[in-house]
């Protein structure tokens, strides 16, 4: 269908994108990878020269290495997995008629407009604070001995905040794509005597395959990176350290910009890597 | 119309001559604390007497020191003025990164500034940041709850007596924990506290040369002690309270005693905040009778970094701040109680000062620190709760995460200080040591 | 919605729903209802919830202490500048994606995303230099240039789905009738992507309000949103509950007022293509 004009014109108007977005990735990108091969300690003089791959061996035999890649994984999958399953719950809750239902969905969004720093920050002091948070106050209430969320119960702590931030995000996702369900082949398949849990695992859940894939995929975009959940709550304390918050430490805490540079590296990697896991899945389910 | 454009520029002109230099708009960073908020309100004193305006960017501790490090470090020249403590003052002005505060004004009387805080913040016996305040660390405990302890408080108690005493005003049905102590991971929030009390207990961070002590009986003994005492008389979820926590704590008269920052002490007996103000104590940091006792020594300070084109308007600026005239015009607002403390001579000696409860311990706890022989043994360092190297931030941080975790019930003492060991020597090896 | 229901379970549903419903936004509520309580109630045990002494002393407070409509501002100019520019380069390019689809395109598409898992304190340094270089730390353009490019990788996705829906056929017939590319993209292809558009704006916005770390990192007083705004709230010395709350009231509230009143455009839109 498409002609060698509109073929040359598609290119041409593609290009700034592309181009922009090379430029964006490839120039700090290469600075980076410059600076992994270099001892660069800006407070003993800034560049002291070429040291080949000891800043990358150094970073991967630190002992807080496995722990940090360990840890961004137990987050990132744990709130995937609330997330998603909360969403698809949540989701089908919201489709059932209900009064007042514009007004649940409002209440169910409020949480993705807010800032990060400003959630954390709210959860850390008002929620999970041991002796002043609404949850000890609840635990006393019932008698029990308040949790210390941020220390004994860090990681869960971090997995909490950061779903409560992503869940409305999942919810609006699959509840389009239950809308979307041909109501027909449900009710068909009422008639037909299948039971509520059947229909939801051989009609609705093939349906939001999609939709799921979606979901998990944008959203370990977002959760690689996130910083400012655990920079104002425990600064990396009790467990909390994922990879990118020890890169920070060796940047910005260490001021050691090759180490750190070597980390960013290996983020990098990790992150194609799951990059490319995910587009494998998501490759298959977008095909038109 | 252009006639009235001309007319302004004119008296724009008038007025600029007036004041005898450009007005310029300085940038300053700055940590929320309250003087500094406080400073934050009185600006307009400066810009009458001198023209210039201010921009504040007043950010939370951590954020600021990661700001403005970064800027520092990069050469960004974001700011003209930076609020900095005594660890990064040597550090930074070792790089050229300050400029020198050797040309400040007669009136501004340098030699007043008290010599701890002066030495504290120099290099090579050059002043490069002016203290905005200052401050050592001391006992503020609650009056009431030791008398029916049935104990009395001396002037310069031992860890042995705080412990007794701390276990002696603990009662958790009502909610009163006899020692609220900093837990929360960070240099400069649990490892200045435990560092500084290592010293008392003779321990070290580095040895002459430059090993990792780590592994010494002084810091089991330290660390051992520390939980020990956490456990019998600290608040729930101690690892994450740090400076702030504390002081709500306090304030909400939860805390039989807590042993901080001297600061502390106007906050804790201001009535508009504190629920104990009239019933709060103050006694010298403990000691466990090896000679040092376990306060430090720290200062908020104003430094002008290298390379600003405003350089002038900053110094004068810095000379506002910091003078004795700052010091009357925050009394005349907002009393006496609430001037920065611990940075000049003349407070201590001032008549109107001294009915200040805590005014007498401030100075003393300050006077009793000593950055250049911190501990029992000799170290290669300065710094009593820090060891001013670049590396320290970093490795000090990592290391109080373990001790949090430690003081969280997550590992043993043992096993805290053996990672404390591993991680502090591969960092050290990384820097080149 | 052929399905019906008693009304007995319609109650049950909307009971239930609303519960959940409340619980999710709890903390919200509650960080609302604190910004108007003293310092001494906002830690009162056991906690005040509704009959107290209502103030706005807290605003008052935080607004004498900072400028907020300054910091209000930037945030509107860098997250509006943002979108518009991405919007601007992210059309054409989702244009030609979604209508001369290559055997690269889909390549190009995830290509674009994984840009977006650049760890961003890795490149802190590289990109702080770069910005001394140009001159532009601490200025709303340099912000728009850098939130442009987090959220353009999304901008291009979204769009490219939207205007995958449209039949191409429409087209074809605009290209008989002799309209240039141009007028194909502004009077044919935009009227009938709008809503798209929309909920692609209203979403990178959001992303772009709430982003933390350059926004923080790469400013200092002139350009500085509301994310540094919090910043300077976040743990003072004593009690803050009240006044950290008035001030996240005062960052969050502008977007949330702005995410309820168009939420229909934006999860009308918000679907990435998810539905067939």
């Amino acid at each position: 269908m498409a002609t060698q004009h509109s073929r040359s014109a598609a290119r041409i108007m593609m290009a700034p994108a592309v181009i922009l977005l090379l430029g964006w990735m490839l120039i700090p990108l290469t600075m980076t990878v410059v600076f992994s091969f270099k001892k660069y300690l800006p407070m003993r003089g800034g560049d002291l020269g070429w040291v080949g791959f000891e800043n990358y061996a150094r970073f991967v035999t630190s002992s807080s290495f496995w722990p940090a890649v360990a840890t961004t994984l137990i987050v990132v999958g744990g709130v995937l997995l609330i997330t998603v399953i909360l969403g698809v719950l949540l989701a089908l809750l919201l489709d059932q008629p209900m009064w007042g239902q514009g007004i649940v969905r409002l209440l169910v969004i409020s949480p993705f407009f807010v800032m990060p720093t400003v959630s954390a920050l709210v959860w850390k002091n008002m929620f999970m604070d041991p002796v002043n948070g609404i949850f000890a106050h609840l635990w006393k209430f019932f008698g029990a001995q308040p949790i210390e969320w941020l220390s004994n119960a860090s990681v869960t702590s971090i997995v909490m905040i950061v779903s409560w931030q992503w869940l409305p995000f999942a919810t609006l996702i699959l509840l389009t794509a239950i809308q979307s369900l041909d109501s027909e082949q449900l009710e068909a398949a009422e008639m037909d005597g299948a039971k509520a849990v059947s229909r939801f695992g051989y009609i609705i859940l093939p349906h939001l395959a999609r939709a799921i894939t979606i979901v998990v995929l944008i959203q370990t975009i977002f959760l690689l990176s996130i910083f400012a959940e655990i920079f104002v709550t425990t600064q990396g304390s009790f467990g909390t350290r994922t990879l990118t918050y020890l890169i920070y430490q060796r940047v910005l805490e260490s001021q050691n910009v090759g180490l750190g540079s070597a980390g960013g590296v290996y983020a990098i990697i990790l992150a194609n890597i799951v990059a490319l896991f995910l587009m494998r899945i998501v490759g298959k389910n977008l095909d038109t | 119309m252009k006639l009235k454009n001309a007319l302004v520029a004119v008296s724009a002109l008038v007025s600029v001559g007036a004041t005898a230099a450009y007005a310029e708009t300085l940038t300053i960073a700055t940590v929320n604390n309250g003087d500094m908020i406080r400073m934050q309100g009185l600006t307009d004193d400066f810009t009458a007497k001198t023209g210039h305006e201010v921009e504040w960017v007043t950010l939370e501790e951590n954020v600021l020191r990661q700001r403005v490090t970064q800027d520092i470090a990069t050469k960004g020249g974001q700011f003209d003025i930076m609020t900095i403590g005594m660890y990064e003052a040597p550090i930074w002005a070792a790089n050229d990164w300050l400029v020198a505060l050797d040309d400040l004004s007669e009136d501004y009387d340098v030699d007043d500034i008290l010599p701890a805080m002066r030495d504290g913040l120099s290099y090579d016996g050059t002043l490069f940041a002016a203290p905005f305040y200052g401050e050592s660390s001391m006992i503020m405990y609650r009056t009431d709850l030791m008398e029916e302890a049935g104990l009395e408080m001396p002037e310069a108690p031992t860890w042995d007596f705080v412990k007794d005493a701390a276990i002696a005003m603990t009662d958790r049905e009502n909610e009163i924990y006899g020692a609220c102590l900093r837990g929360k991971a960070g240099w400069g929030e649990n490892m200045a506290f435990l560092t500084a009390m290592s010293n008392s207990f003779g321990a070290r961070w580095f040895d002459e040369e430059w090993n990792a002590q780590f592994d010494s009986d002084a810091w089991n003994q330290t660390l051992t002690f520390y939980l020990d005492l956490m456990e019998q008389a600290g608040p729930p979820g101690a690892s994450t309270n740090g400076f702030n926590e504390n002081l709500a704590l306090f304030q909400q008269g939860k805390c039989g005693m807590w042993i901080d920052a001297t600061v502390a002490a106007s906050f804790v007996t201001n009535p508009e905040d504190s629920t104990v103000a009239d019933s709060v104590g103050f006694a010298l940091a403990p000691d466990a009778g090896m000679g040092p006792r376990g306060n430090w020594l720290w200062a908020w300070a104003l430094a002008i970094p290298a390379g600003t084109e405003k350089e002038a308007a900053a110094k004068e600026f810095i000379e506002w701040s910091t003078s004795k005239d700052y010091i009357e015009l925050v009394a005349e607002n907002e009393g006496w109680a609430n001037v920065p403390p611990g940075a000049r001579t003349s407070l201590y000696e001032n008549p109107n000062y001294a009915d200040i409860p805590f005014a007498q311990m401030t100075l003393e706890s300050i006077n009793s620190a000593d950055p250049l022989n911190p501990t029992v043994d000799p170290v290669p360092y300065q710094g009593v709760q820090f060891v001013a190297i670049p590396e320290f931030a970093g490795i000090a941080t990592q290391v109080g995460q373990e001790f949090s975790a430690a003081l969280a019930g997550q590992q043993s003492a043992e096993d805290a200080l053996a990672k404390a060991q591993v991680l502090t020597t591969e960092e050290m090896e990384a820097a080149g040591y | 919605m052929g399905r019906s229901v008693t009304t007995q379970r319609k109650a049950f549903n909307t009971l239930f729903a609303w519960g959940i419903g409340l619980l999710i936004f709890f903390p919200i509520l509650w960080t609302i209802l604190t910004s108007f309580k003293t310092e001494a109630t906002a830690i009162a045990d056991p906690p005040v919830i509704f009959f107290f002494d209502w103030t706005v002393e807290n605003y008052v407070v935080v607004q004498e202490r900072s400028n907020y409509l300054r910091f209000l501002w930037n945030s509107v100019i860098i997250a509006g500048g943002s979108t518009v520019l991405g919007i601007i380069i992210a059309v054409p390019a989702a244009w030609s994606m979604a209508f001369v689809p290559s055997r690269r395109t889909k390549d190009i598409l995830l290509w674009m995303l994984s840009t977006k898992m650049l760890p961003a304190v890795g490149v802190l340094y590289p990109i702080y230099l770069i910005f001394i270089k140009l001159g532009i730390l601490d200025t709303r353009i340099g912000l728009v240039v850098v939130m442009m490019f987090i959220n353009l990788p999304i901008i291009v996705w979204m769009l490219y789905t939207y205007f995958r829906e449209i039949p191409g056929e429409i087209l074809e017939a605009a290209r008989m009738d002799g309209a240039s590319l141009r007028a194909e993209i502004i009077h044919v292809l935009t009227p009938m992507a709008i809503p798209g558009i929309a909920s692609t704006v209203l979403l990178n916005f959001i992303l772009a309000w709430n982003e933390a770390f350059w926004t923080l990192n790469l400013t200092a007083a002139k350009a500085a949103p509301l994310t540094a705004f919090i910043a300077s709230y976040s743990s003072p010395e004593g009690l803050f509950y009240a006044k950290l709350s008035a001030a996240s009231v005062m960052a969050i509230a502008p977007i949330l007022v702005m995410g309820w009143f168009s939420q229909k455009q934006l999860v009308r839109g918000l679907t990435f293509g998810a539905v067939k």
